[in-house]
């Protein structure tokens, strides 16, 4: 006796989180029955193996049907075969498109292209990700990145809007786009302690203050890509370590400022030339695409790491980048304050957010 | 002319890309009536078109707009080539023919592809302007209500229940080995759809037309099923019960509404002629001089002078239309235009009902069946409804003949169904024969003794088991007890019914869903020893079902079955047998006596002791079902009360052989009545294996109870989660060395896995309880079973549900359906024209018909089966005295009801309120159930039948995820157009949902496989009992004491 065909078809679908969850990771039905198995389900009620069988396919089925409305959402929403109260569609859309951190370390800020998804055997083989896991992540980035890629308006409202994501997700979603767009390396070893919520917390400062979005709402793209007047413009900064004269003012200003308050205040002291030099000397690089990319490199190798390696508690690190950045107020030979707010203010934010272990 | 059908075409979303070059489609629209299409312009290059078209006007008769389906297609425009179907929609407009359903369809309708399946969706507005004509009635039916609901609909009253009506009509099947066939499926499908589309609405005018014949204005209970005879053609055929219903709108209102009746049959000259079809019933008009006199010895003359025609089929029409000549008055003339065949309906007093109002029944005799193997290819005129009209009467009488003999004048919870494989059908109606209440037929001035006893009756709630025919001319051997209840009646050990559980029955504890399966090779054969094969296999299938039923029973510790369904499923090389019903311990009958295992050798030390383990597991498992299922009744002492038992108890061990090895058909006794301990033989292992097979099945989970009726005896709170669901297996038996016994096992396990799947998929609801629980068999191929189960399950709150006390019940019974006013005024108001019975007091009655025939009985039970022709028809469950046909003048009720229209103002006002937001973004919800409530919700209105045939068919099964992809697709989408459509109409659930075909054919070979489905139910509003206002927790009690005080005073 053998099962030709085994179907269940509710007026309401249901849905179980816990198949669902099995099914995005990429498990089969007989590995998803096994793990189910494992979990003890037979034993709370009292099911067979081959219910249980019946049932993981069933739900995988359901879930394969239900995954060509995934990759449009409002589709899902507005769909008549399947009668899905809404906390689910938001369930089921929520999961879909959440992402496991270790893949995403591994793809943030890459190109969202062939040649990348070629690559995801290595990261399943890494990650201990299933590659059909992978693939469905990979293919969400990409997704949302087509979708989003030339419209205007706020980044992640755009996404939240064709996505029907939550707040959270659809902010990590924008980190994740803006990233690929701007391809920051993240992957480098010096940058491995940084996890995806350091950069994400970046990123979305520099969506605010560093894109084109940050001064013009009517542009495309405006979310997506750096405002490149601005970055021309930072090469102006230079002159904050070029000019001996200021660069002495400067240091005199934040020490007289500190002295007393800071534990490591000699250290600073005697890197403060130096750490001042890392920071300008990234803002005026900005203006080749390759030094973009490289900008989360240059941070850590400029600041966080000088800073670490003479123990800087994070809250010395605070008064610092405070006193550093408010002080070029007092520099009267310097001109260009607002440009310094810019930069330094998104700056600040995304050192204390790196500086860590 | 009397009928401007008005269509409008808004827009489409969600359409497929037709053009692969631009990735859109250039789309318009075809809608067709007709003859008659109109199109729209082509909307280029969009996926959602905004055609907003003109209304296209169809001028058509009512008659077309009852059989004609709006046929709506989009289409690909393409320059070159011919345009492209994207899909279809088949909008039936019967909903909008009648004043108190539905004023406008207008919403988002899913565009179907028999290949494709949804493909987008279409916004269209559809409304009727039905002119006025006073001789509108007499061509169509238009404004004849149809129900799926086998009860009276919780927003109307019953004025009165006229009777069986029932339709058929053939035609050609556009396709009938699709596979074969030169055609493009896809043409021959479509085809097909659109036939059955126009075959049901001519079915259902027909029906109409009937009903008005009658005096009705509504079919209650109606049931549409297709036969696909493959070469001898396409049957489409229903029954239903046809009534007069009233709009409940105030309680106040009916009451003129029942008297205008009742004061016109005043004039009537009744005495002269007892005839039982003219009764009008009229509680709260004191009628005196129109007593309805029947001496006993008039009525048996009738019964006997009718007896010699041997269960004529032909009416006395002479009699008829004397009678309606008397009694008619203007009815006159149309009653002669009464053709012969309608006469013959109401030769059936047959209610396709299953609920009634309390007292409706008095007694229940027994469930009553009758089976018949026919020949399609010996039809003599295929295109002609003739032969198959002669089939079903033939059967339908044989089953009056049943009841006869079972002392009762009706049929209530009557059904029919088929079973078709190859040439050979098997046509099959059960029922429950039963006496109804001669105060719903009739006024209220009858002879006291018959008042008396139903006065005594009704309180106790036990007056239904009571037995209806003669105790000493029994028809079947039973063993009769007085009743637990009332200690009055006597009652039989067990009993059998159709219906659902009646609301004032006192029931012991919880039920639970039984189920009997079976299966028997047979050897393929072809045409007439086929069906000699087949017809000689019937009986003692009939009878192990019935075996299996009341072992059962019996290991339950119950003692009564309801919503009895035995299916019996033809196959190429086997018979499947599949019985469920909804096993209760009614607290009027006696407590079942246990099992007892006897073995047929007791030399053997080991044997012995084997046996006497067995019987331990045996006795194990009665106490165990007994506390699962809370059956502890009350200890009677029989001694203290004092009340005459007639047989004190004993064990007295009754052997009987229960293996098929018995060759005597005249020793079908399926009665098990005459001993209180119930014994199983045990001589050979078929007996051994049923033994385990009992003891094989399991008790569903902690949390869940199962039923196949509308509610579960003895739970009661019911929560608003429900949830319906269609669940289909097929299992391909290994076809090697296949014996009935590894057949049975493999059924067996087929169900119980299947039961058992569904408990672990709806575990988050525990506690819950799976109402309706609806199985179908059938036997595609050779050596494939499918199993097909719709149920729905519904939450209950567990503290509550575990008070059991009758009070309880009924509190949530009004509170389930909450139409409590209705529920209770109703059966007041009932009265009936066409019961073709006899209203008599059923004791004396049969006591003169049974004793003259009690000379007789078992010969003629012997002869009444004969099982050696083909053509035989296979009774069973209670081996019957044919009686005699007894012809009944119709006469007809001289009621003027007017239906009441509610103003188009108010209705559009309602709608607009009630009409989920098509448009919006989201999608409503629209719930589907079986049963003919929503629990926690009161239904305000009724919006028309939904009936819908679909075919899906693929020639790339595998791509689309194999055989169980594709049907797992197909049913969602039909839910869907299902959901699709009641939103159209303004509703949001579908009651009295029924899945009644699911036939799924493959051919993995080619990689194509092809399913039927054909589902209905009733569409309505339904409004959340917490969003009423708070009366309606106080106001039932009072209208209830209310209505059964003015019930009292009027009869």
């Amino acid at each position: 006796m053998t099962s030709e065909l085994d179907i269940f078809v509710g007026n309401t679908t249901l849905i179980d989180e816990e198949v669902y969850r099995l099914w995005l990771d990429g498990y089969s039905v007989s590995d998803a029955v096994a793990l189910r198995v494992r979990a003890g389900i037979l034993e709370q009620t009292g099911a067979t193996a081959a219910v249980l069988q019946s049932d993981t396919m069933d739900h995988y089925r359901t879930f394969h049907m239900l995954e060509r409305l995934l990759h449009a959402p409002p589709k899902l929403l507005h769909q008549l075969v399947f009668q899905i109260p809404p906390s689910r569609q938001a369930l089921l859309i929520e999961r879909y498109y959440a992402f496991d951190e270790a893949f995403v370390r591994e793809v943030l800020g890459k190109k969202l292209s062939k040649g990348t998804k070629k690559d995801l055997d290595d990261i399943s083989a890494k990650t201990g990700i299933t590659l059909k896991s992978c693939r469905r992540q990979f293919d969400n980035f990409k997704r949302v990145f087509k979708v989003v890629e030339e419209m205007r308006g706020s980044l992640a409202d755009n996404i939240q809007q064709h996505f029907l994501f939550s707040d959270r997700l659809a902010r990590d979603y924008a980190a994740i786009v803006f990233f690929a767009n701007n391809r920051f390396e993240t992957a480098k070893k010096k940058l491995q302690y940084l996890s995806f919520g350091d950069f994400a917390f970046c990123a979305e400062l520099m969506i605010q203050n560093w894109t084109l979005g940050a001064v013009d709402s009517q542009v495309d793209d405006m979310d997506m890509d750096l405002d490149k007047e601005f970055l021309q413009d930072l090469k102006e900064l230079k002159v904050l370590v070029a000019d001996k004269d200021l660069l002495d003012l400067h240091k005199s200003l934040v020490c007289t400022a500190l002295r007393g308050k800071l534990g490591v205040f000699s250290e600073m002291e005697a890197n403060f030339k130096n750490l001042s030099r890392g920071l300008v000397n990234v803002a005026a690089k900005l203006t080749h695409n390759k030094d973009v990319r490289d900008l989360f490199v240059d941070l850590v190798e400029k600041f966080v790491e000088p800073c670490r390696s003479d123990h800087w508690p994070l809250g010395d690190v605070r008064l610092f980048l405070n006193q550093y950045s408010v002080t070029v107020h007092s520099l009267d030979g310097f001109r260009h304050q607002a440009l310094w707010d810019r930069y330094m203010d998104t700056l600040r934010g995304c050192l204390l957010r790196l500086y860590h272990d | 002319m009397p009928g401007k059908l008005k269509v409008k075409i808004v827009a489409g979303r969600h359409l497929p890309v037709m053009d692969r070059a631009s990735d859109l489609t250039d789309a318009f629209v075809e809608v067709k009536f007709g003859n008659t299409t109109f199109k729209t312009d082509v909307y280029l290059k969009s996926l959602n078109p905004q055609w907003n078209s003109e209304w296209f006007k169809f001028e058509v008769d009512d008659e077309d707009l009852q059989d004609e389906p709006l046929q709506i297609t989009v289409l690909d425009h393409d320059t070159y080539s011919a345009n492209d179907a994207i899909g279809k929609v088949y909008i039936d407009i019967d909903p909008l023919l009648y004043s108190e359903a539905a004023t406008v369809i207008s919403g988002w309708f899913p565009i179907y592809d028999t290949i494709h399946g949804i493909r987008g969706e279409i916004n269209v507005v559809v409304k009727v302007d039905l002119f006025n004509d006073l001789n509108r009635f007499r061509q169509s039916s238009c404004g004849v209500k149809f129900f799926c609901t086998t009860s009276i609909p919780k927003c109307y009253r019953a004025v009165i229940i006229h009777g069986f009506v029932e339709e058929l009509v053939v035609n050609e099947d556009p396709e009938y080995q699709w596979i074969d066939r030169i055609r493009t499926p896809r043409a021959s499908n479509e085809a097909r759809q659109r036939l059955i589309s126009l075959m049901s609405g001519e079915l259902q005018r027909k029906i109409g037309l009937k009903v008005l014949e009658m005096r009705g204005n509504a079919v209650v209970g109606y049931l549409q099923c297709f036969d696909l005879e493959g070469e001898s053609g396409l049957v489409v055929r229903a029954i239903g019960t046809a009534c007069t219903l009233d709009k409940l709108s105030s309680p106040a209102a009916f009451l003129p509404a029942c008297n205008s009746p009742s004061k016109e049959m005043k004039e009537l000259p009744f005495n002269e002629d007892p005839n039982p079809n003219t009764h009008s019933s009229g509680p709260s008009t004191p009628l005196k001089n129109q007593t309805y006199s029947f001496s006993p010895s008039k009525s048996y003359s009738r019964q006997s002078s009718s007896s010699d025609t041997d269960l004529s089929l032909t009416p006395k029409t002479g009699m008829g239309s004397g009678s309606a000549g008397k009694e008619g008055g203007p009815f006159k003339a149309l009653l002669r235009q009464q053709t012969q065949s309608a006469l013959e309906q109401r030769e059936f007093p047959f209610f396709t009902l299953t609920a009634f109002p309390p007292g409706f029944l008095v007694h229940v005799g027994g469930v009553v069946s009758a089976r018949s193997v026919k020949l399609l290819d010996r039809i003599h005129n295929p295109d002609e409804p003739e032969t198959r009209d002669a089939w079903w009467a033939e059967i339908r009488q044989e089953i009056k003949s049943h009841a006869k003999a079972l002392g009762c004048h009706a049929v209530v919870g009557y059904s029919e169904s088929t079973s078709i494989c190859e040439e050979v059908c098997i046509l099959s109606a059960s029922g429950t024969a039963a006496v109804l209440n001669p105060r719903f037929l009739q006024d209220g001035t009858v002879e006291g003794c018959l008042e008396q006893r139903i006065e005594e009756n009704l309180p106790a709630g036990c007056g239904f088991c009571h037995i209806p025919y003669d105790e000493l001319n029994m028809p079947f051997p039973a063993h009769l007890t007085y009743c637990y209840n009332c200690r009055k009646q006597k009652v039989p050990d067990v009993l059998f019914t159709t219906i659902d559980l009646p609301t004032d029955a006192t029931v012991v504890g919880k039920g639970c869903l039984i189920q009997a399966r079976l299966c028997r090779l047979k050897k393929k054969a072809q045409a007439e020893a086929n069906a000699t094969a087949i017809s000689n296999l019937l009986p003692f299938m009939e009878y192990e079902v019935h075996t299996q039923l009341m072992n059962k029973l019996k290991l339950k510790g119950m003692n009564a079955l309801f919503g009895l369904r035995i299916q019996i499923t033809v196959g190429e090389n086997m018979l499947m047998g599949l019985a469920s019903a909804t096993a209760v311990y009614l607290a009027a009958l006696p407590m079942p006596g246990g099992i007892q295992i006897a073995g047929k050798t007791p030399s053997d030390g080991s044997y012995e002791q084997h046996i006497s383990h067995m019987q331990k597991k045996i006795s194990d498992t009665i106490a165990k079902n007994k506390e699962l299922y809370e059956i502890n009744p009350p200890e009677i002492s029989e001694e203290i009360i004092g009340s005459p038992i007639p047989e004190p108890k004993q064990r007295s061990r009754l052997l009987r052989s229960q293996s098929e090895s018995s060759d005597e058909v005249t020793e079908l006794d399926l009665s098990h009545g005459k001993k209180d301990a119930f014994v199983l033989e045990i001589d050979d292992t078929d007996a051994m294996e049923d033994v385990h097979s009992l003891l094989t099945d399991v008790p569903p989970p902690s949390g869940f109870y199962s039923c196949n009726t509308e509610i579960m005896p003895g739970i009661n709170n019911w929560t608003s989660e429900i949830q319906m669901f269609t669940s289909v297996r097929v299992i391909r038996l290994s076809s090697l060395n296949l014996t009935n016994q590894a057949l049975n096992k493999n059924f067996n396990d087929l169900c119980e896995n299947l039961l058992k799947s569904l408990y672990f998929k709806l575990r988050s609801m525990i506690p819950c309880c799976l109402c309706h629980v609806n199985f179908t068999v059938s036997l595609p191929e050779d050596e494939l079973i499918q199993v097909t189960v719709t149920a729905v399950a519904i939450t209950f709150d567990k503290n509550q549900a575990l008070q059991t006390t009758k009070t309880h019940i009924e509190k949530s019974l009004q509170r389930a359906s909450t139409d409590n006013e209705e529920l209770l005024q109703f059966p007041l108001e009932l009265c009936s024209d066409s019961l073709p019975s006899h209203p008599f007091p059923p004791a004396k009655e049969h006591l003169e018909s049974a004793r003259s025939n009690s000379g007789i009985p078992a010969a003629q039970r012997a002869t009444s089966v004969d099982y050696s022709s083909f053509a035989d028809r296979c009774s069973s469950w209670i081996e019957l005295i044919k009686l005699k046909a007894q012809t009944i003048r119709r006469g007809s009720i001289k009621t003027t009801v007017t239906v009441e229209k509610a103003s188009p103002m108010g209705e559009g006002n309602f709608r607009n309120r009630s009409a989920p937001p098509c448009a919006n973004s989201t999608v409503g919800v629209v719930k589907m159930t079986p049963l003919s409530f929503i629990p926690g919700a009161k239904i305000t209105k009724y919006l028309g039948i939904i009936n819908m045939f679909f075919i899906r068919e693929t020639t790339s099964l595998r791509e689309e995820g194999g055989v169980s992809g594709f049907l797992h697709a197909f049913i969602a989408e039909v839910f869907a157009m299902v959901r699709a459509h009641v939103a159209a109409l303004g509703g949001n659930a579908v009651v009295s949902y029924i899945m009644k075909q699911c036939v799924f054919m493959e051919n993995p070979n080619k990689n194509q496989a092809q399913c039927l489905i054909n589902v209905s139910g009733d569409a309505v509003i339904f409004v959340r009992e917490s969003e009423l206002e708070v009366i309606s927790t106080q106001q039932p009690t009072a209208n209830c004491q209310q209505s059964c005080a003015g019930g009292e005073v009027t009869t």
